[in-house]
C-alpha cells in the first residue's frame, strides 16, 4: 500500500522511514499468525483486506471525513460512549498500542516499568509512527488505572488529551459521578464539532453502535459451536478491527460472515481436530498483539471466548433503545456503561461471575488468565478469578508477559503443559 | 518393543530406554554443550522405527530434527510428573530445579498433573544462578553445595537477580565476609523462593525434588529443613524427564494397539 499513501502519510508528519519498517514487520506477523491458517473463511478475506489497509484506506477515509468538516475522536477505553461521538457526526476511532514501538522514546518520559499498553501508545506518538493519532482532532482518556491517569498528564504536552473519570465503586453516588461526566463529554463532544446533539441524532447513533454489538454477539454465539468453526485468533482479529472500522460497514461485512458461519456449522465443519477448548480472560489485546492467542492455538488448544475489552466486555451489553427523549437516552448510556465489569472496580464480583458462566456455556477446558506486567487491577484480580473458577471445577492458568518476543520459548511450555493437563 | 525418552534440557541430555513389557530402564546422561543436535544424533543412533519422546526445551529442536524418527514431543512438566509417579507413587508434589527453570507441579494420587508453577523469563532461583555465583566465587559447581556448607552462619543476601546478586556478594567479599558463608547466603535466597513457589502450589507432601540442583547437598538441606518430613530428594534427580517420556511413549503405543 506504500506507493499511493506516501503523500498522505508525510503530510500527516509521520516518520517514514520508519513507518515503513512497521508495516513490514506487521506484514510479515500478520503473513505467519493469520495468512498462514486452514479452512478459514472467505468472510475473513475483508478483515485482511482491512488489515493489509491499517494505515491506508481508513486513514484516507477519515482525512476525506475531515476535509468535509468532522471531527476525529481516537480512545483507549470501552469506557468513552462512543453513541454522542457518532450522535454529533464524528467519528470515533481506537488508538495503536498493541505492540513494541517506540519504546525507547517513551521510556524518556515514563518509567520504565510501565505496562506495555501505555507505554506503546505514548511510544507511537512520539515516534510519529501513527497516523490514526495524527488524524485525531481529540484524544480521550480516562482514569481507568493509575498508569493510564499518571501519564494522560503527561501525554497531554503532545496531543489534545480529554481525560473522563471513570467511578471505580458502583454505589448510587457513583453513577452520579459517571453522568456529570457522561454530560460533560457531550458538551466537548457538541463543543468540538460545533453541532448540537438531538434526541434524534443520539438514537440513530445509539442503533448504530448498538447494532455492531449485536453482530459481534451473533459472532460469539456461532463461534461457540462444536466443532469449533472459526479461530479464536480470527475472532480477536474481528473485535480489534471493530474499534476503528467504520461501524455500519464493519456491521454489515461481519453479519455476511457470520452468515458463512452458519453455513460452515450446518456442515459440521471445524478449523481444527481435536484441540483443547480455552477461554481468554483478562486485560485487552490491542492489535498486533497476537502473540498469547497465536502460542495457544499452536499448541493443540483453540480460544472460543475472550473475556475482555476487545472482546466480551465491549459487547456483552446493549444500550436500552427504548427512550425517546434525549435525557432518558443519556441515562439510559450512563447505565449500560456502569455495567462494564473492567477491574478497575472495586468489588468487581459481577467479572467472577461473568468469567464462570462464560467458561461453562462455552464448555471450556480451562482458562488462560492474560495479564501484562505492571498491570495491578487485572494481576491482582487474576487470584480472585483463579480461585472462583477452581470452586467451579475449572483450571485456569495464569500468564504475565508483555509485547517483547523474549519470553515466547516459556510462554510456549508452560501453555502446552497447561494443555497437557486439561486434556 | 522399547521406547526412548530424551530429555534435552539447558546444561544436560538425558536419555531412558524402557522396555514397558517389563518396566525394566536404563539411562545415559551427556552434556548438552554448544551441538545439542550432534549429541542427540548419537543418543538416537540405534533410534529407527523406536517411538521416541522428547521433552526439555530442545524438545521441539529434536522432532524437528529427526523428522525421519518417530519423535513426538511432551513438555517436562508432564514428563517430570509421570517420571515421579513411576519411581515415587506416593508423590503428591514435583520440585524440579534445572538450569534454567524451577518447576513445582502438584499431582493427585493418580499421578495426574493438577496444577504447576514455573519461573517467569529470568533465571533467578534456577541452577543457571548457582552455576554464575559457583564461578564469581571460583569454587568448580559440583563442589558449590558442599563448600557452603562449610559456613559458619548465614549471610542475608537480598537480591534474587543474578546480576544484582553478584555485585552483593562482591560487597560482601569486600567486608571481608567468608566466602563459605555468602555461598550460603546464596544457597538460602534460592531456597527462600522456592518454598514461595512450593507453597503457592499447595506443599502437599511427600515432595519429590529432582532436576540438576537437586545433587546439591546445601540445597537438599536447607529444604528439608524448611519443609520437614516428606521432603525427598530422589535418588537420580536427573532422570525423571527422561522416563517420564519414555513411559509416555510407551502409553501411546498401547493406546494405538488398543485403538
Amino acid at each position: 500500500m506504500a506507493g499511493s499513501y506516501e503523500a498522505m502519510w508525510e503530510k500527516l508528519n509521520l516518520d517514514l522511514d520508519a513507518h515503513a519498517g512497521l508495516l513490514e514487520v506487521l506484514g510479515k506477523f500478520y503473513g505467519d499468525i493469520y495468512l498462514s491458517q486452514d479452512k478459514r473463511l472467505r468472510g475473513m478475506e475483508y478483515l485482511d483486506f482491512v488489515l493489509s489497509e491499517i494505515h491506508g484506506l481508513r486513514i484516507k477515509e477519515l482525512q476525506e471525513a475531515k476535509a468535509q468538516g468532522r471531527k476525529v475522536v481516537g480512545t483507549f477505553c470501552v469506557f468513552v460512549p462512543e453513541e454522542l461521538v457518532y450522535a454529533a457526526d464524528a467519528i470515533q476511532v481506537g488508538l495503536c498500542a498493541g505492540a513494541e514501538a517506540g519504546f525507547d522514546k517513551a521510556e524518556k518520559i515514563l518509567p520504565r516499568n510501565t505496562c506495555a499498553l501505555i507505554k506503546s501508545f505514548v511510544g507511537f506518538k512520539l515516534s510519529r509512527l501513527c497516523p490514526f493519532f495524527e488524524s485525531c482532532d481529540l484524544i480521550v482518556g480516562e482514569t481507568t488505572c493509575d498508569g493510564k491517569k499518571k501519564a494522560y498528564e503527561i501525554f497531554a504536552d503532545y496531543a489534545p488529551v480529554y481525560v473522563m473519570e471513570i467511578p471505580q465503586m458502583k454505589q448510587a453516588c457513583d453513577r452520579d459521578l459517571w453522568k456529570a461526566e457522561i454530560l460533560r463529554f457531550k458538551e466537548t463532544i457538541e463543543n468540538l464539532t460545533g453541532r448540537t446533539i438531538t434526541a434524534e441524532s443520539l438514537k440513530k447513533a445509539i442503533r448504530l453502535i448498538n447494532d455492531r454489538r449485536r453482530v459481534l454477539q451473533r459472532l460469539n454465539r456461532l463461534r461457540a459451536a462444536e466443532p469449533t468453526p472459526i479461530s479464536g485468533r480470527d475472532v480477536l482479529l474481528i473485535n480489534q478491527v471493530s474499534f476503528y472500522d467504520d461501524p455500519a460497514r464493519f456491521t454489515q461485512k461481519i453479519s455476511e460472515l457470520c452468515d458463512e458461519l452458519e453455513q460452515k456449522i450446518a456442515r459440521g465443519e471445524g478449523v481444527v481436530d481435536g484441540a483443547q477448548r480455552v477461554m481468554l480472560s483478562g486485560c485487552p489485546m490491542a492489535i498486533p498483539n497476537w502473540k498469547l492467542p497465536y502460542i495457544i492455538e499452536s499448541s493443540g488448544a483453540v480460544v472460543v471466548g475472550e473475556e475482555s475489552c476487545v472482546g466480551t466486555r465491549n459487547t456483552r451489553d446493549l444500550v436500552d433503545e427504548e427512550g425517546q427523549a434525549l435525557d432518558a437516552m443519556l441515562d439510559a448510556l450512563v447505565d449500560r456503561y456502569m455495567r462494564i465489569d473492567c477491574a478497575c472496580f472495586t468489588p468487581n464480583r459481577e467479572r467472577l461471575e461473568h468469567i464462570v458462566a462464560m467458561a461453562r456455556d462455552l464448555k471450556v477446558k480451562g482458562v488462560i488468565h492474560y495479564g501484562l506486567s505492571f498491570c495491578q487491577p487485572y494481576g491482582i484480580e487474576s487470584f480472585k478469578v483463579e480461585r472462583a473458577l477452581r470452586e467451579a471445577g475449572i483450571p485456569m492458568l495464569a500468564i504475565e508477559t508483555d509485547y517483547s518476543m523474549e519470553d515466547v520459548e516459556q510462554l510456549k511450555t508452560r501453555v502446552e503443559a497447561f494443555i497437557e493437563m486439561i486434556r | 518393543m522399547h521406547t526412548i525418552g530424551l530429555d534435552v534440557g539447558s546444561r544436560s541430555i538425558e536419555r531412558v530406554v524402557l522396555d514397558p513389557a517389563t518396566g525394566l530402564w536404563s539411562w545415559t546422561k551427556v552434556p548438552t554443550t554448544f551441538d545439542p543436535i550432534g549429541q542427540c544424533r548419537r543418543l538416537l543412533a540405534d533410534a529407527d522405527g523406536v517411538p521416541v519422546m522428547a521433552t526439555g526445551y530442545g524438545r521441539k529442536l529434536v522432532a524437528e530434527t529427526f523428522a525421519h524418527l518417530r519423535v513426538d514431543t511432551v513438555t517436562e512438566i508432564q514428563a517430570y510428573a509421570l517420571g515421579a509417579h513411576f519411581l515415587y507413587p506416593e508423590a503428591r508434589t514435583v520440585l524440579d530445579i534445572g538450569g534454567q527453570d524451577t518447576k513445582v507441579i502438584a499431582l493427585n494420587a493418580s499421578g495426574k498433573v493438577l496444577r504447576f508453577e514455573m519461573n517467569d523469563r529470568c533465571a533467578a532461583g534456577t541452577g543457571k544462578f548457582l552455576e554464575f555465583m559457583a564461578t564469581a566465587l571460583q569454587v568448580p559447581l559440583e563442589d558449590f553445595g558442599d563448600y557452603a556448607l562449610g559456613a559458619d552462619k548465614r549471610v542475608q543476601i537480598n537480591s534474587m537477580c543474578t546480576v544484582f546478586a553478584e555485585s552483593e556478594a562482591t560487597s560482601l567479599m569486600a567486608r571481608g565476609e567468608k566466602a563459605q558463608n555468602i555461598a550460603m547466603g546464596l544457597h538460602a535466597a534460592i531456597a527462600q523462593r522456592v518454598l514461595a513457589m512450593l507453597r503457592r502450589v499447595g506443599l502437599e507432601k511427600p515432595v519429590i525434588f529432582a532436576g540438576g540442583v537437586a545433587h546439591n547437598r546445601c540445597m537438599r538441606r536447607l529444604l528439608v529443613e524448611a519443609v520437614g518430613d516428606g521432603f525427598l530428594a530422589a535418588e537420580n534427580p536427573d532422570v525423571l524427564g527422561a522416563l517420564g517420556a519414555a513411559l509416555l511413549a510407551a502409553r501411546s503405543i498401547s493406546s494405538a494397539q488398543g485403538a
